[in-house]
């Protein structure tokens, strides 16, 4: 009997052994457990298209850059180049919103396979500080021999040319008193700034409440937008603010959407909707200027309705973390969605960056005119 | 403390009412007789006679102030200035077998200070009824000055004299409104009684754009587009900073840069290759259109 328990103890730990060993990694990882290869030369091979990606996805979940490479060539080894392009592909440079992510999760969707091609589409998962983002990829794999291995398009980190970029530097500052001053002294008035536009719908998520805000002042101004939600015995449902869905920093007539979530409330309920807009003097510069170019709608991987374009940075200076706001309008000018999207990539000084936000379906077919912002955090105005 | 000490409480004007009250109450019993000074000043000594012999206890409460002293009757009581410094009504107590009480006035003394209030901050040109203005005059214990006093107010721009008006207070308070000026920059007023004066600055700044218009040409990195000097109506050039939304469509696509306004002019590039028709708009002021042809 005791010999019994024993041998079965002993086959079981043999038997979940092995199952580590050779079991394929599933998609969804948990952030900040590898896992890597148990013992050294147990490698799983890339018998199968989803097998490739798997390793390949996997190994940029624990960053290791030499595994990924494994699967992506065939004949040549890797060289450190290749490994660093690797991994500023996936890891990010220039303090962008992708070196502050990890790919928490993957979902794969084979979208078509030959004996010796296949194309597979990838649903990535990634935890940023700005909330998890989705990002979906087309992966094209070709078979060599017995294993299959990844075809990633190379792509080239933006290279800036050496040069001098004339700024005519811009910036206001803020000169406030102490508090034994006078009374009177110091009577700044605060930003004269206007909600332009308001609109209240329902959504999947919940309540929305949007627009556009404008400064009207001659001086730039911090601009937060709270919207109170009242029933109609005039009593506070709800109570919520525009966090960073705005561009907080307005200059002078510069006009930002706005945008007020509130989750799991129905609109039914409410019978009023009580704005206020809170502005306050701020030191800001007027630098850079990042244009938006190439603006259009059109439908991604999966048809849904997307505005594309690209950011153009026309100044001097990197922006590390674009964020492009958008308020889409219908034929009678009336706001009826606004939208936002983080770019992962840095914005070099004098290059371009695409972006893509997404468009609920119902909202697309009434959409006939958009307006685009961009907000802007460098690191070392932070 | 020898029992000729006075005391002096500082309390808070409900106590001082409450004590005015009760003191009231006790003074159709009075005998004794008070002479109080007829006119007082903040900040003045000043003395209260008594009539008969013998001790009494003195009070004396004002607006935050009270006293309690011992004193001789017959004799003078001297109130030390320190004692009369906040303005308003004092009520004068004595008691020995039986209490006598008389009230006076202490003025606020003579104008020290100005609290001076102007508004807005900032101000575009040319504009009626725009500015205002209101002072206050205070001695120097922090009285507000109620009697009538003349206020010269005084406003000058950067290329101007707006105006100067004697204004005399009234309940304390004296004020002005007049329209801004014509040109942009700092405008100066100054609220003046005497040697007293506060001076403040407010902005003159230019108002909406007016006949904006644009030009571009094609260059090798895209289509440079930049405004004509922006100015407004008046002629005065728009603020620095001041966004123009630059606005590119073509081919189904469109482009756009918020640039500001740098050196009375904004600059913006555009990377359309394809014809386009670019027009900008600041406000509520537009741009002519400019149609660019493609590379």
């Amino acid at each position: 009997m005791k010999w019994t328990l024993s041998i079965a103890l002993v086959a079981a730990t043999i038997v979940l052994i092995a199952a580590g060993l050779f079991q394929t990694r599933s998609g969804g990882g948990t952030v900040g457990i590898a896992a890597g290869r148990a013992l050294p030369g147990f490698a799983m091979r890339p018998d199968t298209p989803e097998h490739a990606l798997t390793i390949l996805l996997g190994a940029v979940q624990r960053r290791d850059w030499k595994q990924a490479l494994t699967v992506m060539r065939t004949n040549d080894a890797a060289t450190s180049e290749d490994e660093q392009a690797m991994a500023q592909d996936w890891q990010g440079s220039n303090g962008s919103l992708r070196t502050f992510s990890s790919l928490e999760s993957f979902d794969l969707w084979p979208q078509h396979a030959t004996t010796d091609e296949a194309q597979i589409r990838a649903r990535l998962n990634w935890t940023t500080p700005v909330g998890p983002v989705e990002d979906l990829r087309d992966f094209n794999l070709t078979r060599s021999g017995e294993i299959w291995t990844v075809t990633l398009p190379r792509t080239e980190p933006p290279n800036v040319p050496a040069q001098i970029v004339p700024v005519t530097y811009l910036r206001w500052d803020l000169v406030s008193g102490n508090g034994q001053d006078k009374w009177g002294t110091h009577n700044l008035d605060a930003p004269r700034v206007r909600i332009i536009s308001m609109n209240a719908v329902n959504s999947a998520q919940g309540v929305v409440v949007m627009g556009e805000v404008e400064n009207e002042d001659t001086v730039p101004a911090f601009v937060n937008v709270n919207a109170t939600l009242l029933n109609a015995s005039a009593a506070v449902i709800d109570q919520e603010n525009s966090f960073d869905k705005i561009a907080h920093v307005l200059l002078p007539k510069a006009v930002s959407p706005y945008r007020i979530d509130f989750p799991g409330l129905d609109l039914a309920k409410v019978k009023n909707v009580r704005m206020d807009i809170k502005a306050a003097l701020v030191p800001a510069s007027a630098d850079p200027v990042i244009g938006v170019m190439d603006q259009k709608i059109e439908q991604d991987l999966q048809g849904n309705p997307v505005l594309h374009g690209a950011l153009l940075n026309q100044s001097g200076q990197t922006v590390n973390i674009p964020h492009v706001i958008a308020s889409f309008s219908d034929s009678n000018g009336r706001v009826i969605w606004v939208s936002d999207g983080y770019v992962d990539n840095a914005l070099l000084p004098q290059s371009s960056a695409p972006f893509a936000i997404q468009i609920p379906r119902n909202v697309a077919t009434n959409v006939r005119s958009f307006h685009v912002v961009v907000n802007q955090y460098s690191l070392e105005n932070s | 403390m020898s029992w000729l000490t006075s005391t002096v409480w500082k309390i808070p004007r409900a106590g001082t009412l409450l004590l005015f009250v009760g003191a009231c109450w006790v003074a159709p019993s009075a005998a004794q007789e008070l002479r109080v000074p007829e006119s007082a000043m903040a900040g003045q000594a000043a003395v209260i006679s008594t009539n008969g012999s013998g001790h009494a206890t003195f009070y004396l409460i004002g607006p935050g102030t009270s006293i309690k002293r011992e004193i001789n009757l017959g004799e003078d009581v001297h109130v030390a200035p320190e004692s009369l410094e906040d303005s308003g009504q004092y009520l004068a107590i004595v008691c020995s077998e039986s209490c006598g009480s008389a009230t006076f006035y202490v003025q606020p003394s003579h104008p020290a200070s100005l609290s001076f209030l102007v508004h807005p901050s900032r101000v575009p040109d040319n504009q009626p009824d725009a500015v205002s203005g209101v002072a206050f005059p205070f001695d120097h214990f922090g009285n507000l000055v109620l009697d009538p006093l003349a206020v010269t107010f005084q406003a000058a721009g950067p290329k101007e004299k707006l105006f100067a008006r004697e204004v005399s207070t009234r309940d304390g308070v004296a004020w002005f409104r007049t329209a801004s000026g014509k040109s942009v920059g700092p405008l100066h007023i100054t609220a003046s009684i005497g040697p007293v004066s506060s001076p403040r600055v407010i902005a003159q700044v230019a108002s909406e754009p007016c006949n904006l218009r644009i030009k571009g040409q094609r260059t090798a990195k895209g289509i440079l587009v930049e405004t004509e000097p922006v100015h407004d109506c008046a002629g005065n050039p728009v603020a620095d900073g001041t966004i123009v939304t630059f606005n590119a469509s073509g081919d189904g696509e469109k482009s756009t840069v918020d640039a500001p306004i740098k050196g009375d002019v904004a600059r913006a590039l555009i990377t359309d290759s394809g014809p386009v028709t670019i027009s900008a708009a600041s406000g509520v002021a537009m741009t002519n259109e400019l149609r660019v042809g493609g590379k």
